[in-house]
């Protein structure tokens, strides 16, 4: 069963043009080995009309929280904590015809691997139109026009008689092409994008991505990106969020996040980008050790074991007590070493490989 | 769609060729003489050749095979039986009957046997597999489940006479398990094959309940259930028409592997049952060591499940648009 754990009143410190807000949410398994953490009092806001980047590693809970926002999860093993805003409507406590109502409708999630996620046995045609005429009791013949509307908008060519074919008659683009139309058929006010330009190759990635931005201007839609590639990032997003052990560890514009970074995480995952115009001798950067187990995270800050600059911190304090994200306001991260340390780790030591 | 055909008529011939040769041959390897039957008690080694001469057992083995097959096509002439029209199947040993015409007269009760059973392992192993998936780890999967596995353990011979004792014998519910052609009677042809069907039926339910539950569960788990999930569909749509969609491919895959095992039942409760059915042609020729009626068994049973694997693949085309006949 799905348990949601009140332990608080609903507080909702929201600012003016916040669209999602979310607080305190916790994401728990458990499975035979024990309790998964995999998100852990993460909270973010997204206003309408932005794009906000989650960036981290795989297992970093970055999926897990989204399919959270959707109540995608699997109820029988899933416990939730925290609350999800969606404008004045806790999505976390909404009953399950809501969310029905709401998915695919205001909500709309794009997923990784547009073939696995559209089903092989029906048209594309059918898939796209069965959403509009759920959400907007359209009829059949409206929403197969709708769908090839739709078609067209994503910019797949001879929408008309391609609305019959099946998904494995496209390529990868062309099927994330109608995995994107199928989630605007009903004009959402949020997407959430599951790294949905993993499986594609560059120059259609490149595509995939323009057509997310395009759409977003046309239609004042907000959008979660999730992804590991922070190139995509800063060709898309407004703001970003690095995710680590499932909590957030730095919070800021894209433009903050990316160009003055201040976590040593964020560092490590810049760092270990490769680039065109480095020498092609010099090797990669990886973020020393391995990412935790999530039955059992680190005490402390999640990071510490894997943590170049945890002796400068001086105390003991990152592996015992957790760091908060501070500033309030901002840009944010958690970690323990100082302002002034930061920078001057960063514009010494990792400025240069980036 | 031609081409698939042809390409899979003509794997059916070859199939059905190698199975009558291989029996054909195995046939002679059991130590026993159908002339020696024939001849009776006071065998003079003269009487014996004569009739091993009139049964064309004297020609070289490949021979008699040879004679037998062209016969399928064209008809011959047996010097012990007379003239046999093509289709000719040969003579019973046993009986003397032509084997054409007894399995022909036999094939309806085995067919309804059959197919009736059949129809009932579908409907109750999906229907109960299905409610398990959708109620999984709640009571009625664990019922579904357990039951299955009772059933998976009985034996048709053993269930058989129990339910006959109980529902015909003490209760009266049902008339005693016996054919009326269908074409005389539907009503009476349903009543009476209703116990054999069930019967037959109830190990491969038990294992049909078990497998559709395994798979929508697997289904249930995949990529394109969660997208729909995603897109806001009722978790009873996601259930009935995209889970189950993709569910029906495995259990219409094993039920492929299955007909055979089930044409196989149809014989054992055929015999349980004592039906005039095709089983019990198949039990006596090989007690009487008759060959034609043997082959003429084999063949058509071995005909009949190369012809439901065709259906079958066929199938599958209809439920997956990415299969393509060809």
């Amino acid at each position: 069963m799905t348990t949601v754990t009140w332990d608080r009143e609903p507080a909702t410190p929201r600012g003016p043009g916040t669209f999602l807000s979310v607080r305190d949410l916790s994401v728990e398994f458990s499975t035979e080995d024990g309790v998964v953490h995999a998100v852990d009092a993460l909270s973010f806001d997204l206003q309408k009309g932005t794009t906000l980047g989650i960036v981290g590693e795989s297992g970093s809970g970055k999926s897990v929280s989204n399919l959270a926002i959707l109540g995608l999860h699997d109820p029988t093993q899933t416990k939730l904590g925290g609350e999800i805003w969606l404008e004045d409507q806790d999505l976390l406590r909404a009953s399950r015809s809501t969310m029905e109502k709401l998915r695919g409708n205001r909500i709309a999630m794009i997923f990784q691997d547009p073939l696995t996620s559209l089903s092989p046995y029906h048209t594309v045609g059918r898939q796209i139109s069965e959403v509009y005429r759920k959400h907007k009791g359209a009829s059949r013949a409206e929403a197969r026009a709708r769908a090839v509307e739709m078609l067209e908008r994503v910019g797949i060519p001879h929408a008309r008689t391609r609305v019959d074919d099946y998904p494995h008659q496209f390529s990868g683009g062309m099927r994330q092409r109608v995995m994107i139309a199928m989630a605007l058929v009903c004009d959402p006010d949020l997407i959430i994008a599951d790294e949905p330009t993993t499986a594609l190759d560059v120059t259609v990635q490149a595509q995939i991505l323009d057509l997310l931005k395009d759409l977003q201007q046309q239609f004042g839609t907000s959008i979660i990106l999730i992804t590991h590639d922070l190139g995509v990032v800063a060709n898309t997003a407004h703001n970003v969020l690095v995710m680590y052990a499932g909590r957030a560890v730095e919070q800021g514009t894209t433009h903050e996040v990316l160009r003055e970074p201040r976590h040593p995480y964020t560092w490590g995952l810049l760092g270990s980008m490769p680039k065109l115009s480095s020498n092609v001798d010099l090797p990669l950067l990886p973020v020393r050790g391995t990412p935790p187990s999530l039955l059992s995270p680190p005490p402390g800050c999640p990071f510490h074991p894997r943590c170049d600059h945890r002796q400068l911190v001086g105390s003991d304090v990152c592996a015992t007590e957790r760091p908060e994200l501070s500033p309030a306001e901002g840009h944010r991260d958690a970690c323990y070493l100082t302002l002034a340390q930061k920078r001057e780790i960063f514009d010494g030591k990792i400025k240069e490989l980036l | 769609m031609f081409r698939f055909f042809v390409r899979r008529l003509i794997g059916a011939a070859v199939i059905m060729l190698i199975i009558s040769a291989v029996t054909f041959f195995l046939f002679y390897a059991i130590p026993r003489d159908p002339a020696r039957a024939f001849c009776g008690k006071i065998c003079s080694p003269t009487n014996l050749e004569l009739i091993r001469h009139n049964l064309g057992m004297d020609d070289p083995l490949f021979v008699q095979y040879w004679h037998w097959l062209t016969g399928i096509f064209t008809g011959r002439d047996l010097v012990q039986f007379g003239a046999c029209a093509a289709p000719c199947l040969g003579y019973s040993f046993a009986t003397q009957e032509p084997v054409f015409a007894a399995i022909l007269d036999r094939f309806p009760v085995t067919v309804s046997v059959t197919l009736g059973a059949a129809v009932v392992i579908l409907s109750f192993g999906i229907v109960t597999g299905m409610i398990a998936a959708w109620q999984q780890g709640k009571p009625l999967d664990k019922i579904a489940s357990t039951s299955s596995v009772i059933g998976a353990s009985l034996q048709i011979y053993f269930v058989g006479p129990l339910v006959v004792f109980f529902v015909v014998d003490s209760m009266g519910l049902l008339p005693r398990p016996s054919y009326i052609p269908f074409t005389e009677d539907p009503l009476g042809w349903f009543v009476h094959l209703l116990i054999p069907w069930f019967v037959l039926s109830i190990i491969f339910t038990a294992n049909y309940t078990r497998m559709t539950r395994s798979v929508m569960v697997e289904q249930l788990a995949e990529d394109y259930v969660r997208t729909a999930r995603a897109k806001g569909m009722s978790s009873r749509t996601v259930f009935l028409r995209f889970a189950w969609r993709g569910a029906m491919i495995p259990i219409v895959t094993i039920f492929g592997v299955d007909l055979a095992t089930l044409l196989g039942g149809a014989i054992i409760t055929e015999q349980t049952f004592t039906l005039h059915g095709i089983g019990e042609l198949a039990v006596r020729a090989v007690q009487n060591t008759d060959l034609p009626m043997l082959l003429g068994v084999t063949l058509v049973g071995a005909f009949a499940i190369v012809i439901l694997n065709i259906v079958v693949d066929m199938l599958y085309a209809v439920i997956d648009p990415r299969v393509r006949l060809g």
